[in-house]
């Protein structure tokens, strides 16, 4: 009873801390992609220099943890820059940054499982380079990486309850405000751990949607 | 210089993979509508050479020329010279996220800037050509061995290529499939396309070749029709070969 009242009236709270940590998890996947899609193209196809500054990244932002980086970031490297940000804007952009250290390696995979005579192909008919990785080792390569790649939603989900240590007001920091208030401990973290499962399990089920759909016979029929 | 004649001339081709010699000096010229087929030991160039027609090995040295302008050196413009010149290959090299008609017809958009429709209508068109009209809607991995042979020479034609080089196209069928492949490119022969053959397979040589090119060590050692292979003393390297090859030497 008291824990149903509790949460009809802090249930804006923790909508909005739902909305930020998606959108922390959405922002973090799309940086992940823009970022980290370049860079495993860059490593296959790059010349050495390409190839070493790529290296250095993913070694920096996989060597380090994200509570590290956090505030390396937060503390250290935007304010050094004269850049006076956000919580929620850092934490979005650390998260995006490792993820993309974590998916150009699921997309270099990809890209390199992909046979050499794709390619031979593709310029055979008159492709440039360039058109060849687009309208061929790319479409190919998003199919193999997708199941891969899915698994990186879970990992962002849950690291980004970590940007509570910055302040960012998503689920985990409105959960402890709501404690905090209440005195209600236990009912309330558990509340918090059933939305992130929740969270988890329906992203899951969008991107299986999403694999089955654009599954190609012959093509990573894992999706079933 | 009697350009007109010869579509694609070919001139002193040289190649080596690090110390190993591959191509010791090639020359040859090719008429319109001539099928050239060539043959020869494995490891001898053969494909090495197809593929430095177009460029896609880059010969050390050596020269090729195609309606009289040089395709080696061309730069940028190499992509133009590849869609002139089509290329089959051994093991289709089809797209495999495409269904058989998106790959006929991927090139004609992409590469030559056709109306979607019109890329369809032409790649469907190519796909009967072949007989695999019926399977436009399959993906790669939903075909035949031959099938997708056949589908991958429907995306060579798409391109309307000035001649269309064939590497070993049949060499990874087994025979019963190996015959519609043929039987397709034999159709081509007859309506005038310009081809070269490299190929394993006799009887398609001497039945349907112009002239026959006996490759060995790098470099064409014998040429001539099939009726001078036959009964030529010249070829005599090459009948050796073939005794090999059908098992009926003759010591």
């Amino acid at each position: 009873m008291d824990l149903i009242d509790i949460l009809i009236e802090w249930f804006p709270y923790l909508i909005s801390g739902i909305f930020a940590t998606l959108g922390l998890v959405a922002s973090a996947l799309v940086i992940g992609v823009l970022v980290g899609l370049p860079m495993a193209l860059g490593q296959v196809y790059g010349k050495f220099p390409v190839r070493a500054v790529v290296g250095i990244y993913v070694w920096f932002f996989r060597g380090l943890p994200v509570l590290v980086l956090l505030f390396l970031f937060y503390f250290g490297i935007f304010p050094g820059l004269g850049l006076d940000l956000p919580a929620f804007f850092v934490g979005a952009t650390v998260l995006g940054l490792r993820g993309a250290a974590y998916q150009s390696q699921i997309f270099r995979g990809a890209i390199q499982s992909i046979s050499e005579g794709q390619m031979i192909a593709a310029r055979s008919l008159g492709m440039t380079r360039l058109q060849g990785i687009r309208n061929v080792i790319l479409p190919q390569a998003v199919r193999i990486a997708l199941p891969g790649w899915s698994n990186e939603y879970p990992n962002i989900l849950t690291d980004s309850a970590i940007c509570y240590a910055i302040g960012v007001a998503e689920l985990l920091t409105r959960t402890s405000q709501i404690v905090s208030q209440t005195y209600v401990t236990m009912p309330i973290y558990l509340v918090c751990a059933g939305i992130f499962i929740l969270l988890n399990y329906a992203g899951l089920r969008v991107l299986h949607e999403i694999e089955k759909k654009i599954e190609v016979p012959g093509f990573g029929t894992g999706a079933a | 210089m009697a350009d007109e004649e010869y579509i694609l001339r070919v001139e002193n081709i040289h190649k080596s993979f690090g110390e190993l010699e591959v191509l010791r000096g090639v020359t040859f010229d090719v008429k319109k509508g001539e099928t050239i087929c060539f043959i020869g030991p494995s490891g001898t160039g053969k494909s090495t050479l197809l593929r430095c027609i177009n460029q896609l090995n880059k010969p050390d040295d050596g020269h090729v020329w195609l309606h009289g302008e040089e395709v080696t050196n061309s730069g940028n413009r190499i992509n133009y010279f590849r869609q002139r010149i089509g290329m089959v290959f051994q093991n289709f090299f089809l797209f495999d996220h495409l269904t058989a008609l998106k790959n006929v017809e991927i090139a004609l958009i992409k590469v030559r800037g056709m109306d979607p429709k019109e890329a369809r209508e032409k790649a469907l068109y190519e796909l009967r050509q072949v007989g695999m009209e019926k399977w436009a809607e399959h993906y790669p991995a939903e075909l035949s061995g031959g099938q997708a042979q056949r589908v991958s020479i429907a995306r060579a034609l798409a391109m309307d290529p000035d001649v269309i080089l064939f590497d070993e196209p049949t060499s990874a069928l087994d025979p019963e499939l190996t015959r519609e492949v043929l039987e397709v490119m034999k159709l081509l022969a007859e309506q005038g396309m310009t081809m070269l053959v490299v190929t394993h397979e006799m009887g398609f040589a001497c039945s349907v070749a112009t002239r026959i090119m006996f490759m060995e060590h790098g470099i064409i050692q014998e040429q001539g029709s099939p009726d001078q292979m036959m009964s030529d003393q010249t070829f005599e390297r090459c009948k050796n070969f073939i005794g090999k090859v059908t098992g009926y030497g003759t010591d």
